[in-house]
This record gives C-alpha cells, structure tokens and sequence, in this order.
C-alpha cells in the first residue's frame, strides 16, 4: 500500500453522493471508472467516509464481477460469451485472443498493462453475434481472424501514439 | 422551460407537439439501437444531417414549437427490432426500411429518396427474390403486434415531445385526474397483466397487496437488470421509449401509494442508462415528474442504480440488498418483497416490460388486453430471436403464437440451410424445446406444461451442428459462475453438476453419470434458497429429457453428433492423399504422429490433443476429423 495516496479524486467522488452505504457501489463505481479498478488504498478511505465495515466494503467489492482489485490494461477486451455469441462461435475468437496474447482464464492482463482480455456473459447486442467490445466500444460479427486484425490495429495505433510522444 | 401547473397545460403542449408531429411530412429515422450503433448508425445519423443542411433543407431534431411544413425530421429512434439487418434507416411518409445502410450511401439517399422521392431497390430488404421496400410489409414485421414496442423505432428516443404527441403521458393524466386509485388496481386486476420478467404472477395482485400494507415509505422498483444471456427486450425498451416506462411506473406509484421509485439496469446497458437519464431529466423539467405533478398533491422520483454484474441481483431481494449497496444475496422468504422490500419497506417489484404494458391498459382499457392472446395470459410478449437462425432480432407478438411461426415465418427459418434442432427457452433457468414442441403456444401456462418457461423473453435457436451436452454445460458453467453462495444446494450442487458436465464433454462420463446428474437437479431445485438455484438444474434435466442418446454417445462411445465437442474429435490422415511428406509430424507439439517419409503417416489418438495444427498444415488435405 502506498502511503502517500491522493486522496483527491476519491474525495471529489465522495462529495457527490449521501455518506450512506446505500451509495456504496456507486461509489466504487465511479472510483473504477477512473482508475479503471480498485486500488487497495481506497478501501479504509470510503469505508471510514460511508460509515460501513472495511470488511463489507471488501466483501461488496469482490461480489461483483465489474470491480477488479487488479489494475487493468489499457484496452480492456471482452468477448462476449452469452448464449447467442456461444452458438455462433465466440469461443474459438477468445481463445484465440488469448492465445496471442499469452493470457488465460486466470491472467487476464497482459505484463505491460496494454491488454486486458475479459468475458462478459451478455451484452445483449445478440442480433450481432459473435461480439466483442474494446473498452465499450461494441464489435459485431467477429471471426477470430477480425479479432486478430482489430488486435493489430490496437497495437499499431499504440506504436503511432508512443512515437509521437 | 417551465413546468406545467395543471392538466391544461399539458393538453396545451400535447397539441402543439402533435401539430408539430403531423407537420414533419418527411421523416428519416436512424436506429439508435445497441446494435445499430455498433454498425456505425451514429455516423450515419451525422452524415445524413450534414448533407441536408448543406443543400439548405431544414432540419428537425427535435419538434419544433412553431411548425414549418417543409423541414425533413432527423430523428435517432429507438430498436426498430431487425438487428441482424442494421444499421436500418427507416423513410417517412412511405414508411420504406433501408437495411445494412453504409456510410457511401447517404448521399444517394439524400438525393434520389428525400429529394426525388425514389425508393433505393438496392437498400430494400429482399427475401427469396422478393422485394420488399415497405416495412410493415416485410414478412419479419408482418406477423407481429407492436403494443410495447409501438413506438420503438418510430419515435426520437430522446424526445419527450415526441412521445407525448403520441399521447404519451394520458395514461397518467387520467390518473392523476379522472380515476382513483383503487380504479387503477381494478383495471390491472381485470387486464390479468401477468409479470413479463419470469414467473408469470399477476401485476393487479401484486399491487394490490402493496396498496394494502400499512407501513410507509412504500417503493416501486423496476428491475431492469436483464442478465439472461440472449435476452434485449428490456433493454430496447429502455433505449427505445424511456418514458413508456417512466409513465407505467409512476401509475404504479399512485396506485400503491408511493413516491419514490427505483430503476435498477445492468452495467452492460450503458445506453439505456443514458437514455433513462435523459427521459427522467425531461420529465422532471416539464413538471411530470417530481413534487406536485402537474399542479397536484402527487409527487413521484425515480433514482437510476446501475447493476455491477451480477446475474443474481435479477432475483428480488437480492436486487433491493444491491440497491442499498449491499452484496446481492437472496434471503429467505416470506416476508415477501411487498411486505419487506427495498429498505425493509413495502415494495412493488416488475420488471421492465410489465412496466410497459401499464399506460395501453389504463387508456385502453383492460377489455382491450385481454383481446389479445390467450384467456389466462394476455397480452402481447416481446422475445429477443436469436442463434442460428435467419432473420435475429427483437419482436413481439401476441401470447400464445406458436413456436413454429415465430422461428419459420418471422424468423425466416435457419440460417445457411442448417437443419432445426432445438430452442432454448428462458436463459439458465428455462429449458430446450424440440422439433415435436413447434406448436406449443407461447404462453406461461403452456411453456410449464412441457418443462419450459417463458423467462425473460430469450429465445435461442440452435441447428444440427449444436451439441445439446455442451449446452447443457454452457448453462451449468454461466449458473456456477453466477451462484451467490449462500446457500449450499446451490454453490455445492452446481459445481458438482459442472464437474460431471465438463467430464462427459471431455469424453470422461462414465456409466451412471445421467443418474447422478438427474439425481442431483432434483435436490437442487427441491432444496435451494432462489429462483437462480431452484432452476439451475432446469437446462440440464430437459436436455436429458430431449436428448438422451447424445449424452449416452459422448458417455459410452465417446463420440460427439453434433461434432461439435473438441476434445471427441478424432483427426485422421487418409493414406490415399498423404504423400508422406512429414511436415504434420514436425508441426505436432505432441509428437502424436509418426511414420516413414513417402508412405501414409499414421497419429496415435491416445497422444493426440486435437489441437487441430495438422490439418492446417497439410498441403494435401490428407488429414480431416472423422465425422
């Protein structure tokens, strides 16, 4: 854990919300939408700020499936799994994805934080089957050959930016 | 703008709005659906504006209070349902759909359609040969009836005008001014509304035995939180026609006698989120919704919570635990949400469309309803069609249609020929449905009978080439993942029914494996604390029941039908075709395949892991899965 945290972005977010813990998960919520998951350090901070258990903060924060306790990459994927994508064939796409990338069920980021490969159970754009969102940006149709050509795009974009910069 | 103070007022705009409706001759609608906007239909809608302005047409996004008759209305709609053929872009007055509309095509579009009044015959939908330029005409619209969905692709979905030129509203009005409330309850009673979002129980009582509690604050929730796996209708309502829902549930409201009320979506609908947030801001701005609605002693808001994926939280108390921020764990019941729900107060629950159903009954009339469909479940139901099949998308259609005419005539059969299988009814908690099941009317009752239920809607259709086990498997895995843990049946049972599912799949099952499974199904429904639990074994004991002789192939012959099991298939090297060149042997990361360099190689299947690098690396095409 960090010791000198900025605080000032959780504090921003506290301020919008009832210091109840009816606003716990909009809270974490809006925490993850920024830092794109939930640093460690923030648990005792908006445990003490709402007034509930460290504990319950954790417990609320690890029940759901969209919080993560592990920082994400850059470009979160997530293959769509539901059953309509299941039928037509979305396995073999994150599979795929997954195989190029080195990562598996249980590493889901790739070490230098620029891929984070996910599944989702629905995203209910089933008429577009198979889909796959790049950090919520929904791709119809998917093969794992256009799977693999949308990574390529993705990463050449990444060498465009880092040249510039 | 400024609230409106009175009944007066509102019919005051209602006709400014409509003569400003009535005035926009044409009209251009751009899906605004999930799935159009991933076709790229927000570039189009953009594209398409340009263009008229740039030729001086004038344009109306929005309904203007002083209307000027030439001026082509753009309008961003909400799902016009044909997802498989989108982005659709829909032409009014002549009510022609242009399907699998591109970005090149605007300006032809602008020029021949809006300009020259020609229909466009390449960006008409045709089906065998046929052309089908009109909307209403095509056999996919044909057979349906749009009540929830009415207004779903032909409205701006982020104009409350719009919807109130349509009447929009009246239902509350009516309410508000004309009936009691304990005439609301009588009239959704007599509709016999049954609860679109699973289990079928009837919305009057519901609401009835909510208006008679005692306690205050009371709530209305609405669970959007849509988890089936293959289901949208709720979410093309929350995307398509917001106030809709927004309408039926301040009804609610009055009729139980609350003034707060809650919309509970799922994280994966971002766009309904903002489409609801849009319609709530609207509302509030016109004085419909929030303190003394209208000039009355009514008062009603609505608060937006935002599900953090979990599937469980459909369930109702784990939904009202989530509101609250807590994990969306189920308790055991009774007391029953009316009783305690939400804060641990009485609470009215219904889900999306149900919401939807209540402003057509109360300004129709209940007689109306129960005109359509079936005596014991009225109504019309909106399913999401999808899978292996032709037209996917979202319809609606009268209670007790049958199968076959929703996957043959509005489905337009299976897609690339393949052959009918079965549909998956009701997500994780429904059943598979067979050939011999195509006439079973589609409604609550008769979907029990055969082992089904309607759930939220999702219907899932599957060819010859989907094996019913890995199905079954699929479903046990999505219900595992999704188990709260709280009760044992459910978190224990479930991973036990997976671990056999995952063996047989893998050519593991062994003699006894159906008995167990179906031993297990049973305690796990019979024992389990939720609906999620009581049902999860429902996909497995119907694929069983259907298909039995799949499940005994993959356990004793270690063979998959469908071929579609990876780790059953069986690749071998025709010594016809193979030359004997040995590039398969070098590429086997098992070494699994041997011989001697111009004579057939031969792969020892108890090596092989079917990766399948074999057969992409033959040159002669000598190496192929058995069938």
């Amino acid at each position: 854990m960090k010791k000198d945290f900025d605080f000032s972005v959780v504090d921003s977010i506290l301020k919008k919300y009832p210091a109840k813990e009816l606003s716990t998960i909009t809270i974490l919520q809006d925490i993850q939408e920024y830092y794109h998951y939930l640093p460690e350090e923030i648990f005792p901070y908006v445990a003490k700020a709402i007034n509930v258990g460290e504990a319950r903060l954790y417990g609320v924060a690890t029940f759901y499936e969209n919080f993560s306790l592990d920082p994400k990459g850059k470009y979160v994927i997530r293959c769509c799994d539901g059953t309509a994508c299941h039928v037509r064939g979305s396995l073999p796409i994150l599979n795929r994805l997954r195989e190029t990338l080195g990562l598996s069920e249980k590493k889901k980021t790739t070490d230098d934080l620029l891929f984070t490969v996910e599944t989702v159970s629905c995203l209910g754009a089933c008429g577009l089957a198979p889909v796959l969102t790049v950090n919520g940006t929904v791709y119809p149709a998917m093969t794992p050959e256009k799977a693999l050509e949308l990574l390529d795009e993705l990463k050449a974009k990444e060498a465009s930016e880092n040249e510039q910069a | 703008m400024n609230k409106l103070k009175s009944r007066e007022e509102l019919t005051a705009l209602r006709d400014v709005c409509q003569k400003a409706f009535a005035a926009e001759k044409k009209k251009i609608l751009v899906c605004g659906g999930t799935g159009c906007v991933a076709g790229g239909s927000l570039d189009i809608f953009a594209r398409l504006k340009q263009l008229l302005e740039d030729k001086n047409i004038p344009v109306d996004v929005e309904l203007a209070d002083e209307p000027h008759g030439d001026a082509v209305g753009m309008k961003k709609s909400g799902c016009h349902g044909f997802c498989e053929m989108g982005p659709l872009v829909r032409i009014e007055p002549q009510g022609w759909l242009y399907t699998k509309v591109k970005l090149d095509d605007c300006e032809e579009i602008i020029e021949k359609t809006i300009v020259g009044g020609e229909m466009i015959e390449r960006l008409v939908y045709k089906q065998n040969g046929e052309v089908f330029p009109k909307q209403d005409e095509i056999p996919f619209y044909k057979k349906q009836t749009r009540v929830v969905l009415e207004s779903c692709g032909h409205i701006n979905a982020s104009s409350i005008r719009e919807y109130i030129a349509l009447g929009g509203y009246s239902a509350l009005e009516k309410c508000l001014f004309d009936i009691t409330s304990e005439d609301i309850l009588n009239e959704v009673t007599k509709s016999n509304l049954r609860g679109r979002g699973g289990g079928g129980f009837a919305a009057g009582k519901k609401w009835a035995s909510c208006a008679a509690q005692k306690e205050t604050p009371k709530y209305v929730v609405c669970n959007g939180d849509e988890g089936d796996p293959g289901a949208f209708m709720d979410r093309s309502i929350m995307e398509g026609d917001p106030h809709r829902l927004l309408e039926g549930m301040m009804i609610a409201g009055i009729a139980v006698g609350s003034s707060e009320g809650y919309i509970y979506v799922r994280a994966e609908y971002p766009l309904a989120v903002e489409r609801l947030r849009t319609a709530i801001a609207q509302a509030e701005e016109l004085g419909i919704l929030g303190d003394n609605i209208l000039g009355t002693d009514k008062s009603f808001h609505i608060h937006i919570n935002r599900g953090a994926g979990a599937f469980v939280c459909g369930e109702g108390s784990a939904l009202t635990a989530s509101i609250e921020g807590k994990r969306g764990m189920p308790r055991v019941k009774p007391p029953r949400t009316v009783e305690h729900g939400l804060f641990e107060k009485p609470t009215n629950l219904n889900n999306v469309e149900t919401y939807a159903n209540v402003p057509m009954i109360i300004t129709k009339g209940a007689d109306w309803f129960r005109g359509i469909g079936p005596e014991n479940s009225p109504g019309t139901k909106a399913f999401a069609l999808t899978g292996t099949i032709q037209n996917t998308g979202l319809i609606e259609v009268p209670m007790g249609t049958t199968l076959r005419e929703v996957i043959f005539d509005i489905g337009g059969g299976m897609r690339g020929g393949t052959k009918f299988k079965a549909v998956q009814i009701g997500g994780p908690s429904g059943g598979c449905l067979t050939e011999k099941d195509l006439d079973v009317p589609l409604d609550f009752d008769s979907l029990k009978s055969v082992g089904a239920m309607i759930g939220s809607g999702g219907l899932v259709v599957m060819d010859d080439k989907t094996c019913m086990v890995e199905v079954a498997r699929f479903f046990m895995n999505f219900t595992q993942n999704e188990s709260c843990g709280k009760c044992v049946p459910c978190r224990e049972g479930t991973k036990r029914m997976l671990e056999i599912l995952e063996r047989i799949t893998a050519g593991k099952g062994e003699d006894g494996d159906i008995e167990l499974l179906e031993e297990l199904a049973d305690t796990i429904s019979n024992t389990a604390l939720c609906g999620l639990g009581k049902t999860a074994a429902s996909p497995v004991v119907s694929t069983i029941k259907n298909f039995r002789s799949e499940y005994e192939a993959h356990i004793y012959d270690k063979r998959c039908p469908a071929g579609a099991c990876s780790k059953l298939k069986r690749f071998v090297i025709d010594p016809e075709k193979c030359k004997g060149c040995s590039k398969c042997a070098r590429n086997c990361p098992v070494n699994a395949i041997s011989g001697q360099v111009r004579s057939p190689f031969k792969i020892d299947q108890d090596k092989c892991i079917k990766c399948g690098a074999c057969v992409s690396n033959c040159a002669f095409g000598a190496v192929s899965e058995e069938a």
